[in-house]
């Protein structure tokens, strides 16, 4: 039983459901500014999510999925808009503008991942790079379909009526953004524990040697960058439904290296690396107010400390993990709950039938 | 005429004005072990390579029982019932030894993306008979115990050994080896040789082999053909006997031809 549950998909599922458990606890505990923070978390654990596959688990570089999450998030703009001016409270509507964004990502992750079938390293950084800089920019040259440098605006997604007219806006956010998040988290965890998976790290790992051994290479490259893109577009696409905008401003190119960075922090070889990640995105920015905060800086210069801080912290955090863990902070975290499960056999006798 | 087993027939690959191979023909038949040997740069890697489609030959053909391999990708060969291990080992050190044999396996898989998404139970099912397989070649040599382990923390000899795991969980019916001896002990030769010689003869999916190798001793003793390559030509083929006796062979190994080639 315990083998069964350990490799199983329905421990998978069981595990979801525990995290979705817990999510409707901290949506009833958090206040709304923490809320909506945890729903943001969600938007970005999707792209950090694709991004862990892509380069942690198949050894390609992106640097262009910040804007693989703008693709999402304009098209979940350009499909309302296309819906006219009906109230998005139809949860239909929302549903198919959030699959639209998905498709959009997929085929763009697909476009991209032909032509970086055949490249490698720092020049599939350089091609997808490019897209970063690309993506930004052609958002403000085409203001007329994409709304220049305001962006355009996104309808709210409101509770549905049947919560009753008082429920919490921001909490409606959370439920809203997790139950997306989770089953994406849920179906990269399948493939990541399939022969796909292992087809993604073998092709990592040698690449010669991995076609020898009956992997398709190319085709392997390019069905994990469609799914990691697909994740990126669905995370910009929850983030514009949260935020109610999709601008060139929220998708730069900082925001794709800053993607690249927190997964790295977060740990690389793992999906809870990805998790750290999309945590570091959020409360790095937070915490580096509340720091600023403790000192009396004038207005002016606070501001100042407030816009420099966390890039520079982030900056900060990704030398120190390069330098002492470079397996990130998921790396840390296996290592620590190793230890503790070492030293808690050791004070029992008899560890049992069990075995590892 | 018999064409069972791999053919090349006037096989030819010049890389700009340099003739890597040329005419080059022969015949690796079911439950044969075939030496190809030759001094540094006479082909043999590059016949390799030309065998599983890494590089394109300009001239000839190649067959497998008797079906062209034309326009091959390397990842189709263990469906033609071909593996290769490689000088380098080449193992994926991210995996355990375990889904090292695994991937070799791969050519056997029948579930699919979907599946593999929605954590179907027939990917469960594919993957299950995946690992009970790949155990049963570490058993057989006598990997058990280096399962969960990863390929880094392992002396060479294993991780050689766990190379040749990998190719053979493809079930090939020709295995083409490529400098297995490399970097190994005395000891480990004799048990490499021993393991060579037992698979055209082994009871569950037997296999032909192409050896490539530098390890006289080795190549004469399990070999019961020997092709000789010199400067991208087949010198002489004939027994390990013949090969041994023949005073070209010496020729070509203690270089009185590298003045005329220079």
């Amino acid at each position: 039983m315990n083998m069964l549950l350990r490799t199983s998909p329905l421990r998978r599922v069981l595990l979801t459901a525990l995290a979705a458990l817990l999510v409707l606890i901290a949506s009833q505990v958090l206040d709304p500014f923490r809320n909506f923070q945890f729903a943001t978390i969600a938007a970005y654990l999707c792209a950090t999510a694709g991004l862990t596959v892509l380069t942690g688990l198949n050894g390609q570089l992106s640097l262009g999925h910040g804007a693989l999450m703008a693709s999402g998030a304009y098209s979940v703009a350009l499909i309302q808009d296309a819906f006219g001016g009906r109230r998005l409270a139809a949860g239909w509507i929302l549903v198919v503008t959030l699959l639209g964004a998905l498709a959009v990502g997929v085929a763009a992750g697909a476009v991209i991942g032909l032509a970086a079938a055949r490249l490698q390293g720092p020049h599939l950084a350089g091609l997808t790079l490019g897209v970063a800089v690309i993506v930004p920019s052609l958002a403000t040259t085409f203001d007329a379909l994409f709304g220049g440098e305001q962006g355009l605006p996104v309808q709210a997604a409101q509770p549905p009526l049947a919560l009753g007219a008082t429920f919490p806006y921001e909490r409606w956010q959370v439920w809203l953004a997790w139950t997306i998040t989770l089953p994406t988290i849920l179906l990269l965890t399948n493939l990541v524990h399939s022969r796909l998976g292992r087809d993604m790290r073998a092709v990592r790992d040698h690449e010669v040697a991995a076609s020898l051994s009956g992997i398709d290479v190319a085709r392997t490259r390019v069905v994990t960058f469609t799914v990691s893109a697909g994740c990126a577009a669905l995370g910009g696409a929850l983030l514009a439904v949260l935020t109610q905008v999709a601008s060139p401003g929220s998708y730069p190119l900082t925001l794709s290296v800053f993607l690249l960075m927190a997964v790295v922090i977060g740990g690389l070889d793992s999906l809870t690396g990805a998790i750290w990640g999309a945590l570091l995105l959020v409360a790095l920015p937070d915490l580096a107010q509340s720091v600023t905060g403790l000192f009396s800086f004038p207005p002016g210069e606070a501001q100042r400390w407030e816009g420099n801080l966390p890039t520079a912290a982030f900056g900060l955090m990704l030398i120190t993990v390069m330098a002492v863990a470079p397996t990130g902070v998921s790396g840390l975290q296996r290592r620590v709950v190793r230890a503790a499960a070492d030293r808690w056999r050791a004070r029992r006798p008899n560890p049992g039938a069990e075995t590892p | 005429m018999d064409s069972s087993g791999l053919m090349l027939e006037g096989v030819g690959l010049r890389f700009g004005g340099l003739t890597a191979l040329s005419d080059v023909s022969l015949r690796v038949p079911p439950g044969q072990v075939v030496g190809v040997i030759g001094p540094n740069g006479a082909g043999k890697s590059t016949l390799f390579n030309v065998i599983c489609g890494l590089l394109r030959p300009d001239t000839g053909r190649l067959l497998m029982d008797g079906r062209a391999l034309r326009r091959l990708r390397p990842h189709q060969l263990t469906r033609l019932g071909v593996a290769r291990t490689l000088q380098d080992v080449g193992l994926f050190d991210g995996l355990s030894v375990l889904e090292n044999v695994m991937a070799g396996a791969t050519n056997r898989a029948r579930a699919g993306f979907a599946s593999a998404l929605f954590g179907l139970p027939r990917s469960g099912r594919d993957e299950r008979r995946l690992r009970d397989h790949a155990r049963e070649v570490l058993d057989e040599l006598g990997l058990s115990g280096f399962a969960d382990a990863s390929p880094p923390s392992l002396p060479y000899a294993i991780r050689q050994r766990v190379a040749l795991a990998r190719a053979l969980a493809a079930r090939p019916r020709l295995l083409l080896l490529d400098e297995p001896a490399g970097g190994l002990g005395p000891e480990d030769i004799d048990k490499l040789s021993t393991l060579i010689q037992d698979l055209p003869r082994r009871a569950d999916h037997p296999c032909s082999v192409l050896l490539v190798e530098h390890h006289m001793d080795l190549v004469m003793g399990v070999c019961d053909e020997v092709v000789v390559l010199n400067f991208g030509r087949v010198l002489i083929t004939g027994t390990p006997d013949q090969v041994g006796d023949d005073p070209r062979v010496a020729e070509a190994y203690l270089g009185t031809t590298v003045e005329a080639a220079a």
